[in-house]
């Protein structure tokens, strides 16, 4: 069953790929800014999990370890937030694309210092076990990370949908002097956001870790991450899970079926598609802007 | 201070503003035709570098500075002119047609990608690009038959009507070649500002609803700043082939894209000055780390262990501070001064400062 295989494994590298996206999503829809250090945020967020878990490093165990990298992610993110970000209000979105795209350099550069360059793998309690299902052998990590992710997704969708932190961060994304005179903290809003996207990309980190080895440049699939948000049309989050699952199902099956080269083409190829054909993604949340 | 006396409306959109600014040029063409004598051949080489940025620089500001659309794909470019530049070359053009012919035909690729990308705005366009420079990556690889695939090519040694121009043979000779391509964009760059077509890239800059009411054709200004950028980066890739004798897939990766992006916004978005500033930086902060680090492990004594990505983790650094504090670049930081002089006891502290927008967004779920 190999056609089984490929979509199993596909579909769990598009969890990674959705909740990378999840991260740019949840930036955009609350301070209208793009992360493009999401990817290395993910990178970081399983190099602290790694450092915390693994025997040659501290050793903690699992279930203790996972919960505290994923408070340091966050916390990593609301600090960033408070002392860099935020000195970007009112500037226009290319400041903050360039910042973050030169904090990502810095991530990549200083997790190659402190961790080394070698690709690692996260110590799990359930490496290696297996799942049975009629004639198809799932691994147990890939069916946790289809598990997770989807969770996550339909809380996150929830919290912005029904909390009211989420209604009001959508409020302060949505037009900031409004959100002021209705007495939301805009700027403390957005430092949660932040914080937000920070434990998102640990738990997206801590799956791919247990999936896969890592090392620092791993961050640049946040290239990959950006293609699944276009294609799910920024600012959604089911669109932005959508179009991880997109991604990385037709990954494995361009290597399967395609000549080599051609495959790492695909999923940008699917990206300037949507992106010409359909501008504002599948799940379109643009309309013209007014004056 | 200064007063200016205008006393017709084209004293607006003159060259040079007043006589002084065109002696200070002129003193700064004499430097630039002097460097040979004054500098030895590896310092020349670094230089004849940092104006195959500039130039790259220019095609890049007139897009993301002076029409206000970010690109992250122009790498892509830079390839595509390097590659066309040397494969003519190979077939028997001389130099003097291929490199304009690479340019224009650049541009062109540039123009027929531009119209359904720049119907995109803002971080889409930007990620747009991004892709197209990922895929140029994996495309030039695909193309082995012309771009020697993984291997890459080697880029002969020039020669105009005989003269014979080679990066290490005639150092002198190709900075000459650089410098007065350098200036042929310049002057065509100022020009454009000039013109109505310049005007048109600023309005869209400013307020892309305001340049349409005002009559300007958005879609067609918008190629066409493209193709324009396009041509003047694939000028800059050619010679950049040039300057370093073979290149091949890897030589014009994101990275590169990247680095030219942040080489602008250093030097100070919307000037062209800005793109000199920035090239500056860009060209010469390699070897001024290694030459700090030499000097620091010297003094320390820690031998020369080269640590991987300190160059482009300090780059990245230097740019945050930048856009921290210093938004305008090296270009603002300088009218500041000046003015300060300029003003001097009247200066003031928020003289520069930019209104603040609140944010809205585009998205109505």
């Amino acid at each position: 069953m190999d056609f089984w295989q490929l979509l199993i494994s596909g579909l769990a590298n598009g969890c990674v790929y959705g909740l990378i996206a999840l991260g740019f999503v949840l930036i955009y829809k609350a301070t209208e800014a793009v992360n493009f250090a999401q990817g290395d945020f993910m990178m970081l967020g399983a190099f602290v999990s790694i450092w915390l878990t693994n025997s040659e490093y501290l050793g903690l165990s699992f279930w203790l370890a996972i919960p505290i990298a994923i408070l340091i992610m966050g916390i990593l993110g609301y600090l960033l937030d408070l002392f860099v970000i935020r000195k970007m209000f009112g500037q226009p979105q290319i400041a903050v694309v360039i910042l973050t795209i030169s904090l990502g350099f810095i991530l990549r550069f200083a997790a190659g210092a402190i961790w080394g360059h070698e690709p690692k793998l996260l110590e799990t309690p359930f490496a290696g076990k297996e799942l049975h299902i009629g004639s198809i052998v799932l691994g147990f990590e890939e069916v946790a990370i289809i598990i997770v992710t989807l969770l996550l997704t339909l809380f996150l969708f929830l919290f912005f949908r029904k909390a009211k932190l989420g209604l009001a961060m959508q409020a302060a994304s949505q037009n900031q002097l409004a959100a002021y005179y209705v007495g939301i903290p805009v700027k403390r809003i957005q430092s949660l956001i932040w914080g937000l996207a920070g434990v998102v990309a640990a738990v997206a980190g801590i799956l791919f870790a247990s999936k896969g080895a890592i090392d620092p440049s791993t961050g640049l699939l946040g290239i990959k991450a950006f293609a699944a948000a276009v294609i799910g049309g920024f600012g959604s989050l089911p669109g932005a899970l959508i179009g991880g699952l997109i991604i990385g199902v037709v990954e494995p099956f361009a290597s399967f079926y395609l000549p080599a080269g051609y495959s790492q083409i695909a999923p940008y190829a699917i990206m300037l598609l949507v992106l010409i054909f359909r501008p504002a993604g599948l799940f379109a949340q643009m309309q013209k802007k007014k004056v | 201070m200064r007063f200016v006396f205008k006393k017709s409306y084209d004293d607006d959109i003159k060259l040079f503003k007043h006589k002084p600014q065109a002696f200070y040029y002129l003193i700064l063409l004499i430097l630039l035709i002097a460097l040979p004598w004054l500098i030895d051949d590896f310092f020349l080489g670094e230089a004849t570098n940092v104006l195959i940025f500039s130039i790259a620089g220019m095609g890049l500001m007139l897009l993301v500075g002076h029409t206000g659309q970010i690109s992250l794909g122009h790498a892509a470019f830079m390839a595509l002119g390097c590659y066309l530049n040397v494969i003519m070359m190979q077939k028997g053009v001389p130099f003097i047609i291929s490199l304009p012919l690479a340019g224009i035909i650049t541009g062109f690729v540039g123009a027929i990608i531009a119209l359904p990308v720049l119907r995109l705005h803002g971080i889409y366009l930007a990620i747009a690009t991004l892709a197209i420079s990922v895929l140029s990556e994996d495309i030039i690889v695909i193309a082995e038959r012309w771009t020697g695939g993984v291997v890459g090519l080697v880029a002969e040694p020039i020669n105009i009507f005989g003269l014979d121009i080679d990066r290490y043979g005639t150092p002198v000779a190709f900075y000459f070649l650089v410098l007065i391509i350098t200036l042929l964009i310049l002057v065509a760059y100022r020009n454009i500002l000039r013109a109505p077509l310049g005007r048109a890239f600023t309005a869209l800059r400013d307020s892309e609803i305001s340049a349409q009411a005002l009559g300007v054709n958005i879609s067609k200004t918008k190629a066409t700043s493209f193709a324009l950028s396009c041509a003047v980066v694939g000028i800059a890739g050619a010679l950049m082939g040039h300057f370093a004798g073979a290149f091949n897939h890897e030589s014009f990766n994101l990275i590169l894209s990247i680095q030219l992006l942040l080489m602008i916004v250093i030097g100070g978005l919307g000037s062209i000055h800005g793109a000199f500033f920035g090239a500056m930086v860009v060209g010469l902060l390699p070897q001024f780390i290694a030459i700090t680090r030499d000097s620091i492990s010297g003094i320390f004594n820690l031998g020369s262990v080269p640590i991987p990505g300190i160059e482009t983790a300090s780059f990245a650094f230097i740019l945050i501070l930048i856009i921290m504090f210093e938004p305008m670049g090296i270009y603002g930081r300088w009218l500041k001064i000046r003015t300060y002089f300029e003003l001097f006891p009247f200066y003031r502290k928020n003289m520069f400062k930019r209104q603040k927008s609140y944010l809205k967004t585009e998205r109505m779920k």
